[in-house]
């Protein structure tokens, strides 16, 4: 038998019917979150063509996007958008008619998408799970094939719980060794993505492995699998282990007794085959890695933060050229120039890429008896309603609100800038989130990117810190 | 989904790579519930001024991008976000099919279901056709979706890949979901054989 990856082990096992030059495979899907944003559209069309939910018991729905952070009064969330609240009705209204459990403004387990899954126990190995938000590559950490998807696509997926699929190319990023002290997750994906550029992994799935990628923890693999599609890759993903199954362990959609059993026989088969191929592979040196931060306007434009800001004249003559030019008017910086000590006006962290405790615990054990500089604004935004109160029991909050911190609601926050957390036009700020894209954190605002420790060494400093050498 | 066979157009030139989905359609008008109408929001940022006017540098304010149907773009186009917004956009502006030499995949996917064609070149035709374009503006471009082929102003055709199924769909305005439905015996036959992992009720 010819050896398997991962992929071809998962896009084998859901085949409904295989692929043939005229069509493409139909893949059936175990788990598909839905959320306000991308859905209406898609429940409209069922509506109109008088179908069904198919299997409403795979689906779960969530408010993330368009939900204010803003802390509540009296336990409950006001959304004083007229448009934002009438998406989040609608959302309620949807899942009400086709019998879609939903995690509410009001319930206890709300949160950003990417984050309830994992956090319920409902992501797990092997499984095929989709949503419509390109940041569903998230859930690959557990050696999930997991992707986002458009609204068209979320209907399919509503009516017959399969979607219409090519098999992609599966690529592999080997990243061995041991990182160096202030080196975290994030520098690993944003030092990847530099690497392969923002439209490197096209077309294919990427399957990080290595040493280095065995040692993180489940959330690390998260925030790198987060972002696999800034390098354009369809999913990305990690095989699972020990690691993986006792994150898994106990959690409420888990599997308990005999089934746990059974599924860890299933997962133990899950890695990949000695001797398998990819299509191509790309190697890292973990102990080669510093902490990352982006200077420009999409997610591969990274550089090492006691790095220079390239210059557009030695990047040829191309659209490279052109599009560093842009960035940098953009930026407001100047080519060469070192983003050490560059003043910030805002520094959030949240986002599906670090809002989990390990990340607030990161930026608390930084902030721990420092404050934010002033006329800096810092947003701490948990992932999700469970991270918060767990938060809240080990004290962050506390450390956060002392340092002159926000302490907000969970959901997408300053990432989306569509519910109400935004930057001003010209604003700066350091964010832990997953694009850096003009505008993306508010009209006219420039983003840099970076990880949960940078991001609170900045706040600390008032303006682009190395936390290595914070004093 | 209007059906997409033939057409000929002239072009707008948006001299850009990577353009990412955040800026064809802004997050802040996601907020919507309908397809409609979100061509008012197209490029919001890079097309209109603080006041809301058009800027005059932006080439689809250009005297010579009116009645354009055609977009050419650099290179990783609609990047970022898996927002179907971002091909309603396009289309509810007027344009109907995308001309780069790639495009992200989701937005590729998102566009072909909702009718509006990308159409990837070779760098060296993409070439070309900046060139022609720089030359005469207004200059057609006609793409047949049939033969799979784009015809630039000097009459040359260049081939481009689409793939059957979604080409099929295009040719005949159906969406997928009608051939998702027929699958109905194979989808319950393959539940029938495959327990649920999860249950989310």
């Amino acid at each position: 038998m010819t050896p398997k990856t991962l992929v071809d082990k998962i896009w084998d096992a859901h085949l409904v019917r295989p692929e043939t030059e005229s069509t493409p495979a139909v893949l059936y899907v175990d788990l598909h979150l839905v959320h306000e944003v991308t859905s209406p559209q898609a429940f409209a069309e069922l509506r109109n063509r008088g179908v069904r939910v198919r299997r409403p018991d795979l689906t779960l729905a969530t408010m993330d996007h368009s939900t204010p952070t803003t802390p509540r009064s009296a336990g409950r969330l006001q959304v004083l958008d007229v448009q934002a609240s009438a998406q989040l009705k609608q959302l309620e209204t949807n899942c009400e008619e086709f019998g879609i459990e939903l995690f509410g403004l009001d319930d206890t387990r709300q949160g950003i998408v990417h984050v309830i899954g994992p956090e319920q126990g409902l992501t797990q190995p092997g499984m095929t799970i989709v949503c419509g938000d390109s940041h569903t590559s998230t859930h690959g950490a557990f050696g999930a094939l997991a992707f986002g998807i458009g609204t068209s696509e979320v209907g399919y997926v509503l009516a017959t719980q399969t979607l219409l699929q090519r098999k992609p190319r599966n690529m592999e990023l080997r990243i061995d060794g041991v990182l160096p002290r202030g080196v975290t997750a994030k520098d690993i994906i944003l030092a990847v993505i530099a690497k392969i550029g923002i439209g490197g992994a096209t077309g294919n799935v990427l399957e990080y492995s290595g040493s280095a990628i065995r040692s993180l923890g489940m959330e690390e693999r998260m925030t790198i699998c987060n972002m696999s599609i800034e390098a354009g890759a369809r999913a990305g993903l990690i095989a699972p282990d020990e690691t993986t199954f006792e994150y898994i362990a106990g959690r409420p959609f888990a599997p308990a007794g005999a089934d746990w059993d059974a599924a860890l026989a299933r997962w133990n088969q899950l890695a990949g085959d000695e001797g398998a191929s990819y299509d191509r592979s790309v190697h890292l040196e973990a102990a080669s890695l510093a902490p990352m931060i982006t200077f420009g306007t999409n997610p591969s434009m990274a550089i090492p933060i006691d790095g220079h800001v390239p210059n557009p004249s030695e990047a040829g003559s191309g659209p490279e050229r052109v599009d560093l030019d842009k960035a940098l008017r953009y930026m407001a910086l100047e080519p060469g120039q070192s983003l050490l000590g560059h003043a910030v006006d805002v520094v959030f962290v949240g986002s599906c890429t670090n809002s989990r405790i390990s990340d607030l615990r990161e930026a608390a054990a930084v902030m721990r008896g420092r404050r934010v500089a002033a006329g800096v604004r810092m947003l701490v935004v948990p992932g999700s309603r469970n991270v918060k109160r767990e938060a809240e029991a080990e004290g962050l909050d506390r450390i956060f609100l002392e340092a002159g911190a926000e302490w907000r609601e969970a959901g997408c926050s300053m990432c989306i800038a569509m519910n109400g957390d935004q930057l001003a036009p010209g604003q700066s700020a350091v964010s832990t989130s997953n694009r850096n894209f003009e505008g993306r954190q508010g009209k006219g605002g420039r983003t840099f990117l970076a990880s949960p420790l940078t991001a609170a060494a900045t706040a600390v400093a008032g303006a682009i810190a190395d936390v290595r050498t914070l004093s | 989904m209007r059906p997409f066979t033939s057409l000929t157009s002239s072009c707008v030139v948006l001299h850009a790579a990577n353009v990412d989905t955040d800026q064809i359609i802004p997050a802040r008008f996601l907020k919507t519930i309908e397809r409609r109408g979100l061509g008012a929001h197209l490029f919001a940022d890079w097309r209109l001024d603080e006041q809301g006017q058009p800027r005059p540098d932006f080439p689809l304010n250009s005297p010579d991008a009116v009645g354009a149907a055609i977009l050419v773009a650099g290179d990783n186009f609609g990047c970022g976000s898996s927002r179907e917004h971002a091909p309603w956009a396009l289309l509810d502006f007027g344009f109907r099919a995308v001309i780069s030499t790639g495009f992200a995949d989701i937005f590729r996917n998102n566009a072909l279901k909702t009718g509006l064609l990308p159409v990837a070149l070779s760098t060296s035709a993409h070439a070309t056709l900046l060139e022609q374009l720089a030359e005469s503006p207004r200059a057609p471009v006609a793409i047949d979706l049939e033969s799979q082929t784009a015809t630039l102003p000097d009459g040359t055709a260049h081939a481009f890949a689409v793939d059957p199924f979604a080409r099929h769909c295009l040719l005949n305005g159906v969406d997928e979901l009608g051939f998702l439905l027929e699958q109905d015996a194979a989808i319950a036959a393959y539940e029938s054989t495959h327990t649920a992992h999860v249950c989310t009720r």
